[in-house]
């Protein structure tokens, strides 16, 4: 599969609307996320660390997007920026069209709770609860009472095909098998943006391949998602691709499929 | 309400992952409330036993002893009651219905003088008294007779035993008719009293009773011995003024000045009572202040594991703040589970408590009358406090601990 490359072309930026970066394939759709230069800077040792410099990015529902880039080049920054993990030093993040720049951590943690499904490297499972206690976990931040927890966890992890696996320990699974709890925990709370920070790099290749099937089929069915990875075959699963470097977005282009 | 149930929840199943750090955290709650309630256990069954022990002693009588202040003491001198207090009490003073003389033998120290009965020896408390001290400390004779008015005037050496004394001295099941040997002189036994029991572990069947004047004239030199003076007065409400018509009387007969103090003390068993209750609420209170420090330790190690469990779980706190806990959420799990070890280790140091109480009551033969509500109420309150003070640093920390950070922790 060889991706079709564009070169990145920022639009001309319209006075009152933030300056996002891309063409609009699929014009129409509602923007998800809106990056408007973005900055993050750390300071290390009396040295002033520029993790992303000025970002603009906009991201429309139901976008496939891979994020790739040397180690280093701010990619993680950016997803714990539009994951609401962190927040920026300068710039504005517009999510769904509301500005979470300003927001406090309790803020932070219910859009967290609603509107984000994070998916880690390590899968960051609970160690001590069971696959069903994780995906369930969320739910309860969020109120819903035991026995619906319950229900939406299992149908959760059956999406992901581990419905027969509600009981085990998570020590009881897989890497791949970990992945997909991890996964299931993500969805359950239906979020409007799935972001992963290269989920696949601790798995081999087989069950790397198996984990993107299952973002294409989340993807087919409208799930936005936003992949982190430096493997070239895992960004050919996703529909564009963004490319950093120095904090920087150096490129952007849709894929061909 | 909803997030209360689920952090229960949720402390529980973090306390039931780590049974046996759990158990080791909250050691020193448990032994911090077991000694408590061990204690409460303790003074309860033994002011039961002394309270019945003093009801059997008869609520009307009075106890007249001579009482010599530490100074004079220092001084050489040392205050008497002798018979003349007594007669003068039995003729001036109305509304008493019984009142006997009690000579104490002060051989030794420890007031016990030495009997042998055939070859063995052995020792007991040698009392002279009359027949009215059947009366007032409710004796009745198992073989044989009680002591008589006659045995008294005609100076008889005949003697009363307790149960104890016949066991230790070897008598048979019947003493009456027996001879023994108290300091050098020859007694018949001519009755045996009931059993009384133990009170604290000592019997108080353990007497040897003689007539008053026999015992004078065993021991000799009148003016040397102190007698204490028993009686019981016929209506408990004029108790009061019995007591006052006595203490005037014998101040005049003793010749004290107004500035002077009784050099003798009227008691009664309430009063008695009252001052050993005074006694065992000193020791309460010290010791509650003794185990107050050792809760307050055993919350210091509570919290010193909660520490140590919030930087282990670090990651885990990042993950849930990844997925969506807010700051209260986190910090009432950690602030949940250290209340629930200490609640926990309250439960179990009652249970153990009690079961060292009861052990107590049973080494030391007294009834137990069970945990009183309120201990369980201070038990519980002390320990909750100590939970609540003693976790919110822990909680208050892991909910303070940024996602990011938190995430990366190894
Ligand atoms: N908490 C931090 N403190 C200091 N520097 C950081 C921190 N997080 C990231 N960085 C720096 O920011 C840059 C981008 O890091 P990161 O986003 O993790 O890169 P990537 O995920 O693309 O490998 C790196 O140079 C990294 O050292
Ligand atoms: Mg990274």
């Amino acid at each position: 599969m060889n991706p079709e490359r564009h070169a990145a072309v920022p639009d001309a930026p319209a006075p009152d609307t933030p300056r996002g970066a891309d063409r609009p394939p699929q014009a129409g759709r509602k923007d998800v996320i809106v990056l408007d230069r973005v900055v993050k800077r750390f300071v290390m040792g009396g040295e002033e660390l520029r993790a992303l410099d000025a970002v603009d990015l906009r991201i429309r529902q139901n976008e496939y997007v891979a994020v790739t880039g040397a180690s280093g080049s701010g990619k993680s920054t950016m997803m714990n920026i539009l994951g609401c993990l962190d927040r920026p030093c300068d710039g504005r993040y517009l999510l769904n069209g509301a500005d979470v720049t300003g927001l406090n951590q309790n803020e932070l943690a219910e859009i967290r709770n609603r509107e984000i499904g994070f998916i880690f490297q390590s899968f960051n499972l609970i160690p001590r609860i069971s696959s069903l206690g994780n995906v369930m976990q969320p739910l309860l931040y969020r109120g819903v009472v035991h026995a619906e927890r319950k229900r939406l966890a299992t149908q959760a992890l059956e999406r992901v095909g581990l419905g027969a696996r509600l009981q085990h320990m998570p020590n009881q699974l897989s890497g791949g098998q970990r992945q997909r709890v991890a996964i299931a925990r993500a969805l359950v709370t239906t979020p409007s943006i799935l972001l992963a920070d290269e989920p696949t790099g601790n798995l081999d290749s087989s069950t790397a391949d198996q984990i993107m099937q299952l973002f294409d089929e989340l993807h087919k069915a409208g799930q936005t998602i936003i992949v982190v990875t430096h493997e070239p075959d895992i960004a050919a699963h996703c529909h564009r691709v963004i490319q950093l470097k120095d904090g920087r977005i150096v490129q952007d282009y849709q894929n061909a499929h | 309400m909803f997030i209360l149930v689920e952090s229960i929840r949720a402390a529980l199943n973090s306390i039931n992952a780590h049974r046996f750090r759990a158990f080791l955290t909250s050691l020193g709650i448990i032994v911090g409330v077991a000694s408590i309630i061990a204690l409460v256990c303790v003074i309860q069954g033994l002011s039961g036993s002394v309270t019945r022990l003093f009801q059997g002693l008869g609520t009307n009588n009075l106890a007249i002893t001579s009482f010599t202040s530490n100074e004079k003491q220092l001084s050489g001198q040392f205050a008497r009651l002798n018979p003349e207090d007594l007669n003068l009490i039995r003729e001036k003073v109305g509304g008493i219905s019984a009142i006997t003389p009690v000579l104490i033998s002060v051989a030794n120290a420890s007031s016990m003088s030495a009997l042998s009965y055939s070859s063995k020896k052995g020792y007991s408390r040698v009392l002279g008294t009359t027949y009215t001290y059947q009366k007032l400390s409710q004796m009745v004779p198992v073989h044989g007779r009680f002591l008589t008015d006659s045995d008294n005037r005609t100076r008889r050496r005949v003697a009363v035993v307790g149960e104890e004394v016949r066991q230790k001295m070897g008598m048979p099941a019947n003493p009456v008719g027996e001879y023994i040997e108290i300091n050098g002189e020859w007694v018949k036994i001519v009755g045996l009293m009931e059993p009384k029991g133990d009170a604290f572990g000592v019997s108080q069947d353990d007497y040897v009773l003689l007539p008053y004047d026999t015992m004078q004239s065993l021991i000799g030199n009148q003016n040397q011995s102190d007698i204490q003076i028993l009686l019981t007065v016929e209506d408990l409400t004029a108790a009061g003024e019995i007591r006052q018509r006595i203490t005037r009387l014998l101040r005049a007969s003793h010749k004290l000045e107004d500035n002077q103090e009784d050099d003798f003390k009227i008691q009664s068993p309430e009063q008695l009572l009252s001052s050993f209750s005074d006694f065992i609420n000193a020791i309460t209170y010290f010791t509650i202040g003794m185990v107050s420090i050792s809760l307050l330790v055993g919350g210091i190690g509570i919290m010193n594991i909660m520490l140590v469990s919030v930087n282990e779980r670090t990651r885990e706190i990042g993950i849930c703040k990844a997925i969506g806990a807010k700051r209260h959420h986190i910090l009432l799990q950690f602030l949940l589970e250290a209340l629930i070890l200490c609640l926990l280790g309250g439960l179990i140091g009652i249970l153990l408590g009690y079961g060292i109480g009861t052990a107590a009551a049973h080494a030391m033969n007294f009834p137990l009358s069970g945990v009183p509500a309120w201990a369980i109420g201070l038990a519980f309150g002390f320990v909750s406090v100590v939970g609540v003070v003693f976790g919110m640093l822990p909680a208050a920390k892991a909910a303070n601990l940024d996602p990011i950070v938190a995430l990366r922790y190894e």
